[in-house]
């Protein structure tokens, strides 16, 4: 398991073509078999999963948190903000655009931001994320992400708190969270 | 009048930070509250600030409250996770301190312990909905019931004038839907881009679900104008305003950055959407009435205050 400590990364794929393979890797039927032959498999399970390490460390610095955010940051990754916020930026950005903690950096949320919006996904970043489980880090989240257990990591409107009433849609179960907070009045 | 009722009123509000002491009195506390009681309604503990130790901002809380002014919890993700964040919560909220607000926090390589572990478990937004889950549903986030549960009123902070700009009110709706009912912003020193952002929330109709307070600061020497501008995270102090404050002789610089506070003060409150004011003036609280008296509102706030 990873213990580097958050640095913000620069993405090394570009924004198109990340959005482009967003679409081909979708869950969908053969991809959950597969996943779930992979993770039966004691021995191709850790080559799948460091193969996901290496990958993902190289184009987006990732550390293994387990619950990839990716699809919905402009594929950058907040887990490598000092702060790992998942719900945007901080206070402390600079003028520049530059991490608080780390100047000569980019902030990750200014690179999501922009990246997201060159591809009409701004939208994306008013998602509501919930707070991750740590006992996750280092587990595929290729696997989990096929496997349907990503699902509930975000609200599925902005405004949208992850609980089951607030929408009215009785038929959105699987998106809410566990431990989902409610939207209440007061 | 409580700071949730002033608001709800609809009649300007006045709150103002104030920095607990490094040490294990909270006589400091009860001094400025007393100073301050009748100039502000509320006052925010901050909750080691900079990342530098001092003084819990629950025991400075309490100290305010029974100096008979309201304070306003400050709570950062930095030092504790989800479990102490709820506990303190439930503290409060038995203590009689029900103004929570909630932030991100400065990171400890900005403090007195830099080689400490940064916790961030949670983010401010989702501290926030954390927060409002266990007042709303009234149990833990993992579902545990809570008898009884908090009651409180939540707080969150928005930076204006930092990047991404586009995104900056979107942000504050995001909080807003995790719980927020007033936000406390970063230094406002450049009003017009302050009415920029407010013309954002606006549009997303957020000023009619969370009332707004912008944070105005006042510079009492030119040491702290170029700490302010050089090295607080997420502060801009624009050419003009630097130049304002220099110009005057050093012994002025005190005058000047109150009469500009005021200024500021005015400007804001002619901008729709605007509740109140914050007052940025932790370790400078001397300062407050002076900027108000001089704040040309302030006669018909105090007048309507004090039933005229």
């Amino acid at each position: 398991m990873t213990t580097r400590p958050p640095i913000p990364a620069h993405p090394r794929l570009g924004t198109r073509l990340a959005y482009r393979l967003q679409r081909v890797l979708r869950p969908r039927a053969g991809l959950r078999w597969l996943s779930a032959r992979i993770e039966a498999s004691g021995l191709v399970r850790p080559l799948f999963t460091s193969t996901e390490r290496l990958t993902k460390d190289t184009l987006f610095g990732c550390r293994m948190c387990g619950q990839c955010a990716l699809p919905v940051t402009g594929y950058v990754c907040p887990m490598g903000c000092p702060k790992e916020l998942r719900n945007g930026p901080c206070g402390g950005v600079g003028a520049d655009g530059g991490c608080e903690v780390y100047p000569e950096r980019r902030c990750v949320w200014v690179e999501a931001f922009e990246r997201a919006a060159s591809q009409g996904r701004a939208a994306d970043l008013r998602l509501l994320h919930l707070p991750i489980d740590h006992r996750r880090w280092g587990e595929s989240s290729w696997l989990n992400y096929w496997q349907g257990r990503d699902e509930d990591l975000w609200a599925r409107e902005a405004g949208d708190t992850g609980d089951a009433g607030d929408t009215g849609d009785t038929g959105g179960d699987r998106h809410a969270p566990h431990h989902q907070p409610a939207l209440g009045g007061s | 009048m409580s700071l949730r009722d002033r608001l709800r009123a609809g009649s300007f509000a006045v709150t103002a930070e104030i920095s607990p002491p490094r040490g294990a009195s909270t006589d400091p506390v009860t001094a400025t509250a007393a100073l301050l009681r009748d100039w502000v309604d509320a006052v925010n503990v901050t909750d080691n600030q900079g990342s530098n130790v001092r003084l819990a901002s629950w025991a400075g809380s309490l100290a305010a409250l029974h100096a008979g002014l309201e304070p306003v919890m400050q709570m950062t993700c930095r030092d504790r996770n989800r479990i102490a964040l709820q506990s303190d919560l439930l503290g409060a909220s038995a203590l009689g301190i029900r103004n929570i607000l909630v932030m991100t926090g400065d990171h400890p390589k900005f403090g007195d312990h830099p080689e400490a572990k940064p916790v961030f478990d949670l983010d401010s937004v989702q501290l926030l909905w954390t927060l409002r889950h266990m007042r709303d549903q009234g149990a833990v986030l993992t579902g545990r019931a809570l008898k009884p549960p908090p009651d409180c009123f939540l707080g969150a902070v928005e930076n204006p004038s930092a990047p991404p700009a586009e995104f900056r009110a979107e942000r504050l709706g995001k909080k807003i839907a995790a719980g927020a009912q007033f936000v406390q912003t970063q230094f406002v020193f450049d009003v017009a881009a302050f009415a920029q952002w407010m013309t954002q929330v606006r549009d997303l109709g957020l000023h009619e679900q969370c009332y707004i307070l912008p944070g105005v600061g006042a510079v009492r020497s030119r040491n702290a104008l170029d700490y302010m501008r050089d090295k607080v995270p997420g502060v801009y102090v624009p050419d003009d305003v630097y130049r304002r404050l220099r110009a005057v002789p050093a012994d002025q610089t005190a005058a000047e950055g109150a009469r500009l506070a005021a200024e500021t003060i005015q400007q804001l409150n002619a901008i729709e959407g605007v509740a109140g004011v914050h007052l940025l003036v932790a370790g400078n609280e001397q300062a407050v009435p002076g900027i108000l008296d001089s704040a040309e509102i302030w006669a018909g706030v105090r007048a309507e205050r004090h039933g005229r």
